[in-house]
């Protein structure tokens, strides 16, 4: 018998300190596999966002930096100005990278940078406690929208990768999800797609998944995982928005 | 013959993997592991078929398969 399934060597044995059932996990072991099997381990730094993943640094088995709050892609962008024989990639949550890092996701895709940024999106603020962010759905509850998001109030959710696509500087943009095991093998696909693209020096790319809090979304594990396939990918639909050939 | 093997430590019993698990041969234990969270097990390995969904879905990558 072979072993057909193992944890990658490009993750440490250090535990994942995420709650039972978040998505985070899966997101970090896709990544590890992708650059493993790109046989890039010596020449890799990933950037560490704020919120759920800030202790990323300790899981990847690959140089590690971690940055103020939604400047990871900054961050990024200079180091592989700097040292572009490495492959660079930032990880970041919605609240980092759609709220405060805003300008910096945007600045840097228009800038083409040649970078890969994996943007975790789970509708919500998870470390902080659950907050509503930019991109949490009409109608869900969190602890700053008790009610449910109110578009009059609150505003409608910011669809990042469509957004990012209207730019000239991205070269290959996509959503996928974590709700099921298809969908994780397709958004490794995806992730390689990514970073072939970085190696080839196309420019910015850009990976969205689809995620799951259930703890901040008050659910079991698996209702969040439907609530995943369900309700955030109506307003978050998956698919390429951008590929340059 | 395939067979899984779980890191019962490392698991936090989340479920997610016997939720994808084709033949459903996986449960959640009922003692818990030195964390608190109730593992989980595998009670029929002789009907794995080794497709590594349970191993595709743990966020935690506490199985290791074998086929």
């Amino acid at each position: 018998m072979a072993t057909v399934f193992k944890k990658t060597d490009m993750l440490t044995e250090v535990p994942f300190h995420y709650c039972p059932g978040c998505t985070h996990g899966i997101a970090h072991r896709l990544v590890a596999e992708v650059l493993d099997e790109m046989g890039c381990q010596n020449n890799v730094v990933g950037v560490a966002p704020v919120g759920c993943a800030v202790f990323a640094y300790n899981y990847f088995n690959c140089d590690m930096q971690q940055a103020s709050h939604g400047r990871a892609p900054a961050v990024a962008s200079a180091i592989k100005r700097v040292a572009p024989q490495n492959i660079v990639f930032a990880y970041q949550g919605d609240g980092d990278l759609a709220s405060i890092g805003m300008a910096e996701i945007v600045h840097s895709a228009s800038r083409g940078d040649n970078i890969t940024v994996v943007f975790i999106n789970n509708a919500i603020y998870g470390m902080t406690g659950g907050q509503m962010a930019p991109t949490t759905l009409i109608g869900q509850t969190s602890t700053t929208c008790p009610g449910g998001r109110c578009a009059a109030q609150n505003g409608n959710p910011i669809r990042v990768c469509e957004m990012l696509a209207t730019l000239d500087g991205p070269a290959y943009i996509e959503r996928v999800s974590l709700a099921d095991v298809p969908s994780i093998r397709k958004a490794k696909k995806a992730l390689q797609k990514a970073f072939n693209c970085q190696k080839e020096g196309k420019g910015f790319t850009l990976i969205e998944m689809l995620s799951s809090c259930p703890t901040n979304w008050k659910m079991t594990p698996e209702q969040a995982l439907d609530y995943t396939k369900n309700e955030m990918q109506q307003i978050f639909p998956l698919g390429v928005f951008k590929e340059v050939k | 013959m395939a067979s899984i093997k779980i890191s019962r430590e490392s698991c936090k019993g989340c479920g997610l993997c016997v939720r994808v698990c084709p033949k459903k041969i996986l449960r959640l234990s009922k003692e818990s592991n030195n964390s608190g969270y109730f593992a989980v097990e595998i009670f029929a390995p002789e009907s794995c078929t080794g497709c590594a969904s349970c191993a595709v879905m743990c966020p935690d990558c506490v199985i290791e398969v074998e086929r």
